[in-house]
């Protein structure tokens, strides 16, 4: 089985989606999603704890070899995406039953959860693909459904978000088709590691250049790089709350390791100057959207639409240390997508137990919940402070490296650090406010009868004190992103 | 660059227009069916870029027959690649008109400025 685990991880939900239609008491749409999700992790788990011992996993679709053949394979790089997509998307599914009974009929149920198998499907596909078509397939597969499980939201609000979030994620897709198929003209393949050897070959770069272009801005797009996120926010905040969890922790992030892996694996080792171009291309806007998307989320009223902005800010910090085009900087940025995921995972989970009580969302209305939900307060206590980068956290982790890194940048170090401490005081001031409301103000709504729903609870602490876990043994994702850096660096000039 | 040159790459000049005029249609029109037409227009200019570039003069259909020898052949694989991203773009279209639909539904109108008065 295990050479085939490339291949598995996609067939499996794939497979399993038009399966769950079928199934019409909703119990059992809910467990057989739910069994293919976590097979998926469990495949996901056992790839990068292999590939954590050296090694990676190729695989030719068909038997047909590259680059002729469509290639999956999975590095350091991958296996880390992949174990932070198939963890999302089991964990939000396994806690969150309850909370998606409230929000979705029962009768369209199996098609939620099959959308929602799809949409992992695509992610995990794009994570696999070593084929810069097949990357494009998987990411509309994903986007598609995930335009579907956003459209889910009870809120009629929902449905101009996601009209946003399609017409912008269709001008990403078709950004980067143009870009492959500018490269394929010149190079006459699709295969991204026979693409980086038959660039140096082509006598006018000028198309290519082109392509690269086409590809960095489509990406960018996807993955909501400031200031092309202004599609994230709403659609965030009004999708139901168990998939702004699996959206929230991986969607983003995929296209972040698309841009990285098309730059590092493909440009870097053919353009003169492309490391600077891309540093200074990405790390003005790295800066720009960690201080504005801090600046916005500190003055929301949303809890919601505060991490929303609160994530744009971190996808800046994961840019920035790619922009470093350094291995401190490329650890730092692969740690901080997995860190990150952990904090904004276990966030929404809590704000999904919210939710079960409070229907209004707004900060004002949620004061002192933490009097009738002290479990769930607390985790968002924890998540919060990872999410700042307070010691003894996982974020506390990637934030020490990622300022490492900046030490490393010369001239300007102190500026690109005086940034992220700014910018982390910043995060504490919002964090601040949500657990100000919780704990210190009078309660304004009725109190919440109880706590939240045991398995959303106990999913919640389990992603929290995971948060802590990795933030005091933090072992493994450093081993994976460190591998994943060198790999990527072994291809610049 | 002559004349003769520029008139040379013609289907790359109308994939740049259609390209710009499906972009600009999107910005520009509020009206939400207006901007999926839009959408449609800017997919549809990708469609050419690649069925430009498979052709080979000459070329006709990669098909061996029998007793024919030194025949040139189009190249098949970027038609099979537009295929599936035309599959891509129709079920982008069919979910947009859908989310249309339901926007409709509950707001009572398509015009995105009445939807953002109306929240």
């Amino acid at each position: 089985m295990t050479p085939h685990l490339p291949a598995l991880q996609v067939i499996v939900p794939m497979l399993c989606a038009p399966l769950i239609v079928l199934l019409k008491p909703r119990g059992l749409a809910w467990a057989g999603a739910s069994a293919a999700a976590l097979l998926s992790f469990a495949i996901a788990l056992n790839m990068a704890l292999a590939i954590a011992g050296g090694g990676t996993f190729g695989y030719d679709m068909g038997g047909w070899a590259a680059p002729y053949g469509i290639e999956l394979w999975v590095g350091p790089f991958s296996a880390l995406v992949l174990l932070i997509v198939t963890g999302a998307g089991a964990a939000a599914m396994l806690a969150g039953r309850a909370s998606v009974d409230r929000q979705i009929d029962v009768e369209r149920q199996p098609l939620f959860y099959s959308a929602w198998l799809l949409a992992l499907a695509g992610l995990a596909g794009i994570a696999v693909s070593a084929d810069a078509f097949n990357i494009f397939v998987f990411m509309e597969i994903s986007s598609l459904a995930s335009y579907v499980l956003i459209a889910g939201g009870p809120d009629r609000r929902a449905l101009p978000a996601v009209f946003k979030y399609l017409i912008m994620g269709t001008i990403g897709a078709t950004f980067y088709l143009i870009g492959i198929g500018l490269v394929y003209m010149m190079t006459g393949t699709l295969n991204l590691a026979d693409m980086e050897t038959r660039i140096g070959n082509v006598v006018d770069i000028n198309p290519i250049l082109v392509a690269a272009g086409f590809i960095t801005i489509g990406l960018a797009l996807k993955a909501a790089v400031f200031p092309l996120h202004v599609w994230l926010p709403n659609a965030y905040t009004q999708a139901p709350h168990m998939v702004t969890v699996f959206l929230a922790a991986c969607a983003t992030k995929v296209a972040i390791y698309v841009l990285i892996r098309f730059d590092f694996f493909v440009f870097q080792a053919n353009f003169e100057n492309h490391q600077l171009q891309f540093s200074l291309f990405l790390m003005p806007l790295a800066l720009a959207g960690i201080l504005v998307a801090s600046a916005v989320a500190m003055f929301e009223g949303h809890i919601k639409r505060l991490l929303a902005m609160s994530s744009v800010a971190q996808i800046g910090y994961i840019m920035l240390g790619a922009s470093f085009v350094s291995q401190s900087g490329l650890t730092a940025s692969a740690v901080h997508l997995f860190n990150h995921a952990l904090a904004k995972g276990g966030l929404f989970l809590a704000i999904a137990g919210l939710a079960c009580h409070y229907r209004d969302l707004r900060l004002d209305q949620l004061a002192g919940a933490a009097r009738s939900m002290p479990l769930t307060s607390a985790a968002i206590v924890i998540c919060g402070f990872s999410l700042v980068g307070i010691p003894g956290t996982a974020g506390f982790i990637s934030k020490w490296l990622l300022i490492d890194a900046a030490m490393d940048q010369g001239r300007f170090a102190w500026l690109l650090v005086a940034i992220i401490l700014i910018s982390s005081l910043m995060a504490l001031a919002y964090v601040w406010r949500i657990i100000e409301t919780l704990y210190l103000k009078p309660a304004v709504a009725a109190l919440a009868p109880r706590e939240a729903p045991w398995p959303l609870l106990a999913v919640t602490w389990l992603v929290a004190l995971a948060n802590i876990g990795f933030g005091l043994f933090p072992q493994f994702p450093l081993a994976l992103s460190e591998a994943a850096a060198k790999l990527l660096l072994m291809h610049t000039l | 660059m002559n004349l003769l040159e520029l008139l040379g790459y013609f289907n790359y000049w109308v994939f740049a227009i259609v390209l710009t005029v499906g972009l600009y249609t999107v910005i520009a029109k509020v009206n939400l069916v207006k901007k999926l037409i839009g959408l449609s227009i800017f997919q549809s200019a990708v469609f050419l870029m690649y069925i430009t570039m498979d052709k080979v003069e000459g070329g006709t259909a990669p098909i061996i027959q029998k007793g024919v020898e030194n025949q040139v052949f189009s190249n098949p694989l970027p038609q099979v690649l537009i295929l599936t991203a035309i599959v891509v773009g129709v079920s982008t279209l069919a979910l947009g008109l859908a989310i249309v639909v339901r926007i409709f539904e509950a707001y009572g109108t398509i015009e995105e400025d009445e939807i953002l008065d109306a929240d």
